[in-house]
């Protein structure tokens, strides 16, 4: 048994902390076991939208019994959530996915990579590092200067920030950070979108270092029964033999190695 | 109270399975819920070989249901025969193999391979609208399905269920092809097809265009063909179609389904087969019904 149920939770606060981004703390059992690069499905009230929506973990409060959520409003699920309030009743499928290798890594030196709204699955991320004694380096890409958990994540490592309109921080890409900064990384583990992510396996195969990447896909059951959200992989997949895995169970988090994107 | 029902000879404790599709060979749910509390686990439909299925996105949400194009992803008959039937004979249920195919022949292979394993019953996908060979092709023609049906039926040593698509203009005349061919039963709806386009992105929603409409939005549709479909044939109907509750289950029940299956409801609520065969219980507590057999096709 993985443990994985659905469960109720309580929304415990929510606040706007960007544009169209949200930031919602849940009380929910399912924090006993939520680690970094997890994900939770989340559930709408509106019954004629019947999915729950995957949302990664941000950050985990175990003495609360709490998980926060940073999310973008992309569609009409998420937008009902960003109206709940606190003491709002909802339901979580979870705890889902496989999360970020952090014990074994703890001895190198990390850098973790952000973008977007990739950025929160970092601050779980960061936080179990340090606790496991890790150097954290994070960079963080955003659009322009609307930038969020910047200061969260400050808590846990050093913080380089790029904005693709040059407004604060260096101006292009997380990677355009590293040339810049001179910061070499040992491991890097990353959570953004698609381009970004194809630039960072083809930055670690140069270097020969080992990048970890969450990836995401339109997904339906979150538990590996529909086969929706599978991704192309290096090697057969254990479960259909047919070099696709399932992005919800034997993902989200990848080695860059073993997927073909 | 009796809740088990006899399908062509095979008895299923109660009348709940899983539809095909949306419970893998049920690893994924046992996590959830009791394998052992459910009539039968219908398989994810296995080919003679690995199907690696389409290009993602390969599903996408619509209002009150979900459209899909997965392709019959599947590691072929000779993996699921190692892991997956040994996996379902730990439990007390029924297992029934969703059987997929390119052509007559490769539906053959899969049949004569589980000839001689535990398996209890198959179902013949002939109906799913993602694949471009096979499947629906032997599904839409009633000589067709008539020929697949019976070249099955010669090979099988298990009874055989012939899983129809909602996609043609007559389902009667589907589900008298099935029967002349000597189906033991037949199961519907498959999902019907739909298409859904994102206006934001000017793509369409899926990589394969088009999809199977699933989820409790095409459930009155599948009502009234389980409907017909009894009215039409003397073989048994297992009916499935946007199951979500017990209720919905029984209205199947009522209008000619033998047993039900739960579908597109699992990936909802993965709790959902067990407290369908929990509210059938109940629905029949209610009303003082002793054999869940007198439900069946009671409504004329």
């Amino acid at each position: 048994m993985s443990g994985k149920k659905k469960t109720g939770a309580i929304v415990l606060s929510q606040r706007m902390i960007a544009p169209d981004i949200y930031d919602m703390w849940l009380k929910t059992e399912l924090a006993a076991k939520a680690a970094a690069g997890q994900f939770v499905g989340v559930y709408p009230g509106d019954k004629s939208h019947l999915l729950p929506r995957p949302i990664s973990i941000c950050e985990v409060d175990r003495q609360r019994s709490a998980l926060r959520l940073v999310y973008r409003i992309a569609g009409a699920g998420t937008g009902e959530f960003a109206s709940w309030q606190p003491g709002q009743e909802t339901a979580l499928l979870g705890v889902l996915g496989n999360g970020f290798p952090v014990k074994e890594n703890a001895h190198r030196k990390a850098v973790l990579l952000g973008g977007g709204i990739g950025i929160p699955p970092m601050l779980e991320l960061a936080k179990e590092l340090k606790e496991q004694g890790a150097e954290v380096t994070i960079v963080i890409g955003y659009r322009d200067d609307k930038l969020f958990l910047k200061e969260d994540l400050e808590q846990y490592g050093r913080v380089f920030v790029a904005t693709e309109d040059g407004s604060v921080g260096v101006k292009g890409n997380v990677l355009d950070v590293l040339a810049k900064e001179d910061i070499c990384p040992e491991v890097m583990m990353a959570c953004g979108p698609m381009p970004m992510l194809r630039a960072i396996k083809r930055y670690a195969q140069e270097k020969e270092i080992t990048a970890y990447i969450s990836l995401e896909e339109r997904m339906a059951c979150g538990v590996g029964a529909c086969l929706g959200c599978v991704c192309k992989t290096t090697h057969k997949d254990h479960h259909s033999h047919v070099n696709n895995a399932r992005i919800c169970t034997d993902g989200p988090v990848f080695d860059a190695r073993e997927v073909d994107i | 109270m009796n809740t088990k029902v006899t399908i062509a000879g095979v008895e299923f404790k109660n009348p709940v399975m899983t539809a095909s599709g949306t419970f893998g060979s049920g690893m994924e749910y046992s996590d959830f819920v009791d394998l052992n509390e459910l009539g039968g686990v219908v398989t994810k439909g296995v080919a003679n070989i690995p199907w690696e299925g389409n290009p993602v996105p390969r599903v996408a949400e619509t209002y009150g249901g979900m459209l899909n194009a997965i392709g019959l992803q599947n590691p072929g008959i000779d993996v699921f025969m190692e892991r997956d039937i040994p996996f379902l004979k730990q439990y007390d249920t029924k297992i029934v193999v969703n059987v997929c195919g390119k052509s007559v022949e490769d539906y053959l292979e899969v049949v004569e391979k589980l000839g001689d394993t535990a398996v209890d019953m198959l179902e013949i996908n002939v109906s799913c609208p993602n694949v471009k060979e096979g499947a629906i092709a032997f599904g839409q023609k009633a000589e067709c399905l008539y020929d697949i049906t019976s070249r099955i039926k010669a090979k099988a040593k298990q009874p055989v269920i012939m899983k129809l698509s909602p996609n043609v203009t007559d389902i009667t005349e589907m589900a008298k092809a099935a029967e002349a061919a000597g189906a033991d039963g037949i199961s519907l709806i498959n999902t019907l097809t739909g298409m859904k386009i994102d206006i934001h992105k000017r793509t369409f929603a899926l990589a394969n265009k088009t999809g199977g409409l699933s989820g409790p939005a095409i459930k009155p549709v599948a009502v009234r063909m389980v409907y017909q479909a009894a009215h039409a044939v003397k073989i048994p109907v297992i009916g499935m179609g946007g199951i979500a509750t017990a209720e919905d289950a029984v209205e199947f029940l009522l209008a000619g389904a033998s047993a039900v299956a739960v579908g597109a409801m699992n990936f909802v609520n993965p709790y959902t087969t067990v407290e369908v065969v929990r509210g059938i219980e109940d629905y029949m507590k209610k009303y003082g019904v002793e054999d869940v057999n007198q439900l069946i096709g009671s409504v004329k």
